[in-house]
């Protein structure tokens, strides 16, 4: 590994901004409005930057302050913000991510949130029985004073009644961390807001001590995957036959049906009462390589005890695998025929198609963890992954890298919190054929005239980035067919001779 | 908790035509929680200095600004494309708690010795107003060492809306105007203010304005050069379009250097036409006017048989406007006229009383004018109207085609050329293709309504 020139400024950014993962997040969980408290530039530049890869509306609410606000606190508007969001959309939960400029001026939120919900979630807190969706559950005050059954779990000593929406704030200021940090700091805060301690009498009066809603379920936190990715997992621990919560869950309401009426919110989501019982299942599993220590499931297992288990994005042949036995043995049924045939019709195609790929160098860059993934998928085509770049800096991601191509493949260039400048100037010399990633790397694949393979996100210059399947043996194939169509294209278009029978 | 579709303290910026006196609140902050379709005072300054082509433009702040902001624009350049990268100085959290500017003054030095720009314009964030590096400090530092202008622009999101952002632009680049040589203009000279070359829009312009013999100085900002700017000042007029944009600089050189402006826009052969005619009238040369004459009956006579042909199938056709600026909403009325539409909504941004005022008496009876409008009321409104065509930007796009409604885009980023006489066939075309389109057929809003 060689080093990069310390430059100090940034030239086209290989990341995003953290408030843009978290509101990501915040629309996987269902009747959900995200709501970004800073000023309005912030919503609007992210809404245009998400519509464009997903052809999808996203409202994402603003606090929109202005030049008092950031002088005297953004207090009043966000409560405003809160109370008008409630009025309009009616929603179950409203996400709120900080932005710069409220983190900067010190804004308290979550103190702001406690004011605004004692002011007008009357008899939220209450120490009377609450109708909720799981029945008849006795209820405590705050001081723990008067509760009828006194619950051990220091996290949640009330409960919310449901005409309120609840409010789950998250600290994503733009100067610390990526889009990626944002997204996993907002599904960290929604299972340690949300979440509600499975009592013990609840499961004895459903009459079964192995009551599958509870210690039966398997939570799934696969990242941030495509709308597609999201459908797959969901058949996939479907034919498994596992009960499972998938969080987040965008697959509808980033990638929706035509309507005839515009949804206030879009369908689709995480259920809130699946999320609340997530403390109760036997399992976490979480995805990614380069995860950061603090996590959803990370606090599900200090909370409650729920064992966690991760393990990387199931991309490509090994990484799959890994996955469907874990599958298979929580399940205790055996890996369902439609995957092992998926696995050996991908098998078969790659052989078909090795010598089209074998010995290809490909740059692979975008969010970490999918670096990680697709490193491991085209080194096992036999495609050699000479640079993997990241705007990230989680510090493991040359770990990772070295993880997946140990074997297999030379090891990599790999770079963390680079940009396309740094990336450019070191792929220069490196005699690259492909670049594997999100549509930003174009500018570079036509200046230096190789095929660019979009994956991820954005795609802004093609359609369907949300429809793209990476996870899987069938992800795996159709990345396969992908890549080694986008090389014979290649080959095809630069003959002089054109054949026309490759 | 039921949903309300219209929050009440919005209830004044928007307006029925026909049914009460016309009175519309406007250019207010938008009301918190309403997911408006508006920007901040960055995006604002962003697009008016973004198309010049030879200058560095570096974004002083974490980096979702520059980042949301990198090569999104169709605006085109004939050379240098500077533009078309992103920079910033991404600020970190030490950076916020110690202060930006010595990371400031070395991104500037090292991006400048890179590039070798002819200016640099260099953007305040919101965290930066809140921090409080002296920008104007660093700058004025780094401009003396590198002998180029390097322009602070005050542009901190939060105070404001895109409005003050044209005017933190306007305010950079009045410090260039007047510093250039202006020998060897002609007396028929002009600026072009406002247009922003999308698609290639300002050449097309320059070169109408070419054959009836004027001469183009500067190009603000569209294709825009920092040496043309600098020697603006020695044109004979400004002709602006874009309301709000560019209007602010127009009034500086005014003031400064006697120059007269005339307000214009580009969209619409009757729009398009004014503008030459109201250019050949203010040099008072009947050659010069005889000449644009000449070159509207030409330009017209070509499009109008295919234009005709997309105004026979288009007739009667409803659509629907909601832009950036009043002014183009104005030419957006009249070009959809020209092709036989009604339009039953209108609204903006960033509109002025006086353009609401404008808009009303433009329109026809209970046509909808809205103010700074979200989601959930321009989709009701797509609905109430049952609209054929929804003319807007990226956010509006997605809510037309969600409802299963055409879709026209005019915004900036926009790849087709809709201005001048060649601009209204093309946006005659893509009106007829996005309306006349059979997918409309499988979409829920018009298979419900064969059944009923």
């Amino acid at each position: 590994m060689s080093n990069m020139p310390p430059y100090t400024s940034t030239t086209n950014a290989c990341k995003l901004c953290k408030p843009l993962g978290a509101s990501l997040a915040f629309r996987g969980i269902e009747g959900t409005v995200p709501f970004l408290h800073g000023s309005q530039g912030c919503a609007t530049y992210m809404r245009r930057y998400i519509i464009s890869h997903f052809n999808e509306p996203i409202d994402i609410a603003s606090s929109s302050l202005g030049e008092k606000h950031a002088v005297y606190g953004g207090s009043a508007n966000l409560k405003l913000g809160l109370n008008n969001v409630t009025k309009k959309y009616a929603p179950k939960l409203i996400g709120v991510a900080t932005t710069c400029l409220t983190e900067t001026i010190g804004d308290d939120v979550k103190r702001i949130i406690s004011e605004y919900e004692a002011e007008f979630h009357k008899n939220t807190i209450s120490c009377v029985d609450v109708e909720s969706d799981e029945g008849k559950t006795p209820c405590i005050n705050e001081d723990l004073s008067i509760c009828e059954k006194p619950v051990s779990n220091k996290y949640k000593a009330h409960k919310y009644k449901d005409e309120h929406p609840r409010i789950i704030y998250v600290s994503t200021p733009s100067y610390s961390g990526t889009h990626m940090e944002g997204f996993h700091a907002a599904l960290k805060a929604v299972v340690e807001q949300l979440t509600e301690p499975v009592l013990p009498d609840e499961s004895l009066d459903s009459g079964n001590d192995a009551d599958p809603l509870t210690r039966g379920t398997v939570n799934f936190m696969p990242g941030f995957v495509s709308a597609a990715d999201l459908r797959y997992l969901k058949e996939l621990l479907a034919d498994f036959k596992i009960d499972f919560t998938l969080f987040p869950d965008y697959s509808e309401s980033l990638d929706g049906e035509a309507l005839n009426d515009y949804p206030l919110i879009p369908a689709g989501g995480t259920l809130i009462k699946d999320i609340k019982k997530m403390g109760g299942a036997k399992i976490t599993i979480e995805c990614g390589s380069t995860l950061p220590k603090e996590s959803a499931g990370r606090s599900l297992e200090k909370m409650y005890g729920t064992p966690l288990y991760r393990t990387a994005l199931p991309i490509g042949i090994r990484e799959t695998d890994r996955l469907m036995d874990k599958l298979a043995q929580i399940s205790k049924t055996g890996i369902p025929s439609r995957y092992k045939s998926a696995r050996g019709r991908l098998v078969d195609a790659m052989v078909d198609g090795h010598k089209y790929l074998s010995g290809k160098r490909a740059v692979v860059y975008g969010e970490e963890d999918l670096v990680v993934g697709l490193t491991s998928f085209l080194a096992e085509t036999g495609v050699q992954p000479v640079l993997c770049a990241s705007g990230g800096k989680s510090g493991e991601l040359a770990r990772a890298i070295a993880g997946v191509l140990d074997g297999i493949s030379p090891m990599a260039e790999v770079y963390e919190n680079v940009d396309f400048y740094d990336i450019e100037e070191r792929a220069e010399s490196l005699n690259i054929d492909l670049l594997v990633g999100h549509s930003k790397g174009y500018t570079f694949a036509r200046k230096i005239g190789v095929p660019l393979i979009r994956v991820g996100f954005p795609v802004h210059d093609r359609m369907g980035g949300q429809r793209i399947l990476h996870l899987g043996y069938h992800g795996a194939q159709m990345l396969f067919d992908t890549i080694t169509n986008t090389i014979i294209a290649k080959k095809q278009d630069d003959s002089p001779i054109g054949y026309s029978y490759m | 908790m039921k949903a309300a579709a219209f929050l009440q303290d919005r209830k004044n910026q928007i307006h029925r035509k026909g049914k009460t006196p016309f009175t519309m609140e406007c250019n207010k902050e938008s009301l918190a929680g309403a997911v408006s379709q508006r920007a901040c005072v960055f995006c604002g300054s962003r697009v008016v200095l973004y198309p010049i082509a030879d200058a560095l433009h570096l974004v002083h702040g974490p980096i979702g600004c520059a980042v949301y902001t990198w090569d999104i624009r169709g605006a085109l350049s004939s050379g240098p494309e500077l533009h078309r990268l992103s920079f910033s100085t991404d600020l970190q959290e030490m950076d916020v708690i110690f202060g930006g500017e010595k990371k400031l003054y070395n991104a500037l030095v090292e991006l400048i010795d890179r590039h070798q720009p002819k200016a640099a314009f260099v953007y305040s964030t919101c965290i930066v107003g809140i921090i409080g590096d002296d920008m104007g400090a660093v700058c004025k530092r780094v401009g003396d060492e590198k002998g180029i202008p390097v322009l602070p622009v005050m542009s901190e999101g939060f105070k404001g809306n895109k409005r003050e952002g044209y005017q933190a632009a306007c305010n950079a680049m009045s410090q260039l105007v007047g510093t250039g040589d202006t020998s060897g203009i002609s007396r028929y000279s002009i600026n072009i203010l406002g247009d922003f070359n999308l698609a290639g829009e300002i050449w097309l312009i320059q070169d109408y304005l070419n054959r009836i013999g004027v001469e183009v100085v500067a190009r603000i900002t569209g294709d825009g050069r920092i040496n043309d700017i600098k020697r603006a000042h020695g044109a004979a007029l400004n002709v602006v379009q874009c309301s709000g944009a560019t209007m602010e600089l127009a009034n500086m050189m005014k003031e400064r250097f006697a120059i007269p402006s005339i307000r214009v826009s580009y969209f619409g052969i009757e729009d398009m036409a004014e503008a030459l005619y109201e250019v050949a009238r203010f040099f008072k040369d009947p050659l010069v006017m005889e000449k644009a004459k000449l070159l509207v009956r030409e330009e017209i006579a070509r499009i109008m048989p295919e234009l005709n042909r997309y105004k026979a199938e288009l007739k009667g056709k409803k659509a629907a406007i909601y832009v950036g600026g009043a002014f183009k909403a104005f030419s957006l009325v009249k070009a959809f006229r020209l092709i036989g539409m009604n339009v039953v909504m209108v609204g903006s941004q960033t509109g002025t009383a006086e353009d609401y005022e404008e808009l009303q008496e433009i329109t026809d009876e209970g046509t909808i004018i809205v103010d700074d409008s979200n989601p959930l009321e321009l989709s009701s409104f797509l609905k109430e109207k049952d609209v054929d065509i929804f003319v807007g930007g990226v956010k509006e796009r997605p809510i037309a085609y969600k409802l299963g409604v055409a879709f026209c885009d005019h915004n900036h980023e926009r790849k087709e050329m809709l201005a001048g006489f060649q601009g209204m066939l093309n946006f005659a075309k893509e009106v007829y293709n996005s309306v006349m389109s059979p997918v409309w057929r499988f979409v829920p809003r018009r298979r419900e309504g064969e059944k009923s």
